[in-house]
């Protein structure tokens, strides 16, 4: 009697001390008690400042994506703990490191800057957390920093930019300059552009680049005047890209030089760039004008949702909301059951409104990537520049 | 026309757009001795009212005339509820206050007008470009820019020289207990100055954002510039503000050009030289 008391006791005190929700990460959920106990998804994105609306749509395309699929994950409720990341990687090993170790989140989602998204590729390796990336293309993560628990449903900044490259040399173009801002980004961007160009035949001449995040375009627009190449490939996004565009419009070398890039020169933006971006031809793992019967039934349903139109962004959060649920549904919310899981997240086939797709052994879309011209304020399909296109991964262990 | 000239119109052309800025920049430090680091925040303010009122009137230079003395307003009313409170206070309370308003500024710039990128378009009277070479042309409006820029310079400069303001307030950066002393209110200078400072960065943003995009924290980097410039130029000096801008314009314009793997170092080295030259700035008094 006396001993069962106390182990009573002692029961209580454990249940108490380390709460219900650690409990669940110690017993498999499976097993845990009804299956009452909720998926933690530890969403990290950014709510303020530029990025506000990128985040915004992913946030809300991953929440459509797992109503959708009936509002659980592996027959468990869903939780969120939520921090707005403000794009700032001084803060982004602190945040992630306090939705993994303080809020215990069981997959921890983000984010759409680069640099934030490399310390999370860092917080979860050292943790051994899983992370879906819904934006960010740092080759880092799906290349040397690749791991099981790592995983991306958007793109590599390598994927697009090699696209462009292909298609540069396939229409002929012999000689190419390559201007963005002197950062990773830029710089992957313009060595997948390099690789295909040169691969077909051409010669990417000279590379300029300008501090982040400046603005001021003439001096490096005098410099692609004088060098006259065949073809300029550009990786400028948000304030760059609309400045960009216009002082090459205004510069008058659309009429002698086209200009390509990744989608992201055009995304978001035409509004602000009005009739200088019109007939621009950039790639992108997306396009407006898919003939694409879910991309039809996503933008309806997004519409219908939050009341804003889809866009890549929302796509790429959407398709987070996918994998989650084929995953977490393979596993019957089983989330301790981590090689199961990240097993059934690898074979998932994506049903994605960009079309189908399955990830790479690295864990980073296989896809195709179109060609878009921009008419009005849309990025219309025009071609694909790149069928199923894999990131060559490099320096992954696991491809 | 040569390459050369061409880059040289490039920066001169960028200087006389930062002279705006940074002339307001060093008259508030070096007046008032007030370390504004919302100053850029003034500029971003311009570009986004010329966008939200060149929508409301449909015409940029109506948004502009409109815009001037609602930024004279903002100005009068910042300095009258915070900056009144810094001039005899230590350099960190302004730097506090100030950064504090550049996140307030940017957050409500945030709700009222969002987080999108937005453009101007150029003024159809000026919306076209002079041909240079066979591939390259010219913006007008970056010509015309630079024309309102150097008639801006040349007003402040007559101000400054000819008027019984601009020597008070000259005597007023030179010793402001001697002026109080002589019976002349520093205090309406001060607020004067204040709103000058404000209106001139708007109005460079609001002249400027028909050819920078219009996007959030466009401010803080010609912050940073414009204490380059007011550094180089001597604090408190409106000749070396003009002298300074000039200097970093084609500094920014060739080191971009000649070592592009310095690119970004290239003014800071220019200013680093010049303080080891003259410690004050070129018009600065030690």
């Amino acid at each position: 009697m006396t001993i069962r008391h106390s182990r009573r006791r002692v029961l209580t005190g454990i249940a108490a001390g380390v709460g219900t929700a650690t409990l669940s990460t110690i017993l498999p959920a499976r097993f845990a008690i009804g299956q009452t106990a909720k998926v933690k998804l530890g969403l990290m994105l950014p709510y303020t400042g530029t990025y506000a609306a990128l985040g915004k749509n992913i946030d809300d395309a991953m929440r459509l994506a797992i109503a959708e699929g009936g509002g659980k994950l592996g027959g468990r409720d869903v939780e969120y703990a939520v921090v707005d990341d403000e794009s700032e990687p001084a803060k982004a090993t602190e945040n992630a490191t306090k939705l993994v170790a303080r809020d215990k989140v069981d997959i921890l989602i983000g984010t759409v800057h680069s640099g934030v998204a490399a310390a999370m590729v860092k917080v979860a390796n050292d943790n051994n957390a899983l992370l879906i990336i819904p934006n960010a293309g740092v080759g880092a993560a799906t290349g040397p920093l690749c791991a099981p628990n790592i995983f991306r449903t958007s793109f590599s900044n390598w994927q697009p930019a090699f696209a462009m490259g292909k298609v540069a040399a396939e229409r002929g173009q012999k000689r190419a300059v390559a201007i963005s801002w002197d950062y990773a980004a830029g710089k992957e961007s313009i060595g997948g552009f390099k690789e295909a160009f040169e691969a077909g035949g051409g010669k990417l001449e000279s590379e300029l680049y300008l501090p982040f995040p400046q603005v001021e375009f003439q001096a490096l627009l005098t410099q692609i005047a004088s060098l006259k190449p065949d073809v300029v490939y550009t990786f400028f996004a948000g304030g760059g890209a609309v400045s960009f565009v216009k002082d090459y419009f205004a510069a008058g070398l659309r009429k002698t030089i086209p200009l390509v890039g990744p989608g992201f020169l055009t995304d978001g933006t035409l509004q602000a760039q009005g009739e200088a971006a019109q007939g621009l031809e950039t790639t992108l793992h997306y396009a407006d004008g898919l003939d694409i019967p879910k991309d039809k039934a996503f933008r309806a349903a997004f519409k219908a949702a939050v009341n804003r139109e889809a866009d890549v962004y929302a796509v790429q959060g959407y398709d987070t909301g996918q994998l989650l649920v084929a995953g977490l549904g393979a596993v019957k919310g089983d989330v301790g059951a981590r090689d199961a899981l990240v097993a059934a997240m690898e074979k998932t086939t994506i049903d994605s409104p960009r079309g189908k797709f399955a990830l790479s052994k690295a864990h980073n879309p296989i896809q195709d990537i179109y060609l878009r011209k921009v008419e009005g304020l849309e990025n219309k399909y025009v071609s694909i520049a790149a069928k199923a296109l894999a990131d060559p991964a490099r320096g992954c262990k696991m491809a | 026309m040569s390459l050369l000239l061409i880059q040289v119109l490039n920066g001169v052309q960028y200087g006389l757009l930062l002279f705006l800025v940074a002339s307001g920049l060093t008259l508030i430090f070096g007046i008032m001795g007030v370390i504004n680091l919302a100053h850029g925040s003034f500029y971003m303010m311009g570009a986004y009212l010329a966008f939200s009122l060149a929508q409301l009137v449909g015409n940029l230079w109506l948004a502009i005339l409109i815009g001037i003395p609602l930024s004279v307003a903002i100005g009068l009313t910042l300095e009258l509820l915070l900056f009144r409170q810094l001039y005899r206070r230590d350099h960190l309370y302004q730097v506090l206050l100030t950064y504090g308003l550049i996140l307030i500024m940017e957050e409500v710039r945030s709700l009222l007008v969002g987080d999108d990128v937005h453009g101007i378009a150029i003024p159809a009277l000026f919306d076209f470009s002079i041909r240079l070479t066979d591939t390259l042309s010219y913006p007008v409006y970056r010509l015309l820019m630079s024309a309102i820029c150097l008639a801006t310079a040349g007003l402040m400069a007559l101000v400054i020289r000819r008027t019984r303001l601009g020597m008070t307030i000259r005597a007023g950066a030179n010793n402001p207990e001697m002026v109080e002393l002589l019976g002349i209110d520093i205090g309406l200078v001060y607020r004067i100055v204040f709103a000058a400072g404000v209106a001139l960065a708007a109005f460079a943003g609001m002249i400027a954002a028909p050819v920078a995009s219009i996007y959030p924290g466009m401010g803080n980097q010609i912050l940073i510039v414009s204490f380059v410039v007011v550094v180089i130029g001597g604090i408190g000096s409106i000749e070396g503000a003009f002298l300074g801008s000039l200097l970093i314009g084609l500094a920014d314009t060739f080191g971009q050009v000649l070592a592009p793997q310095i690119a970004g170092m290239t003014i800071y080295m220019l200013m680093a030289a010049v303080l080891l030259w003259r410690p004050a700035g070129l018009f600065g008094r030690a």
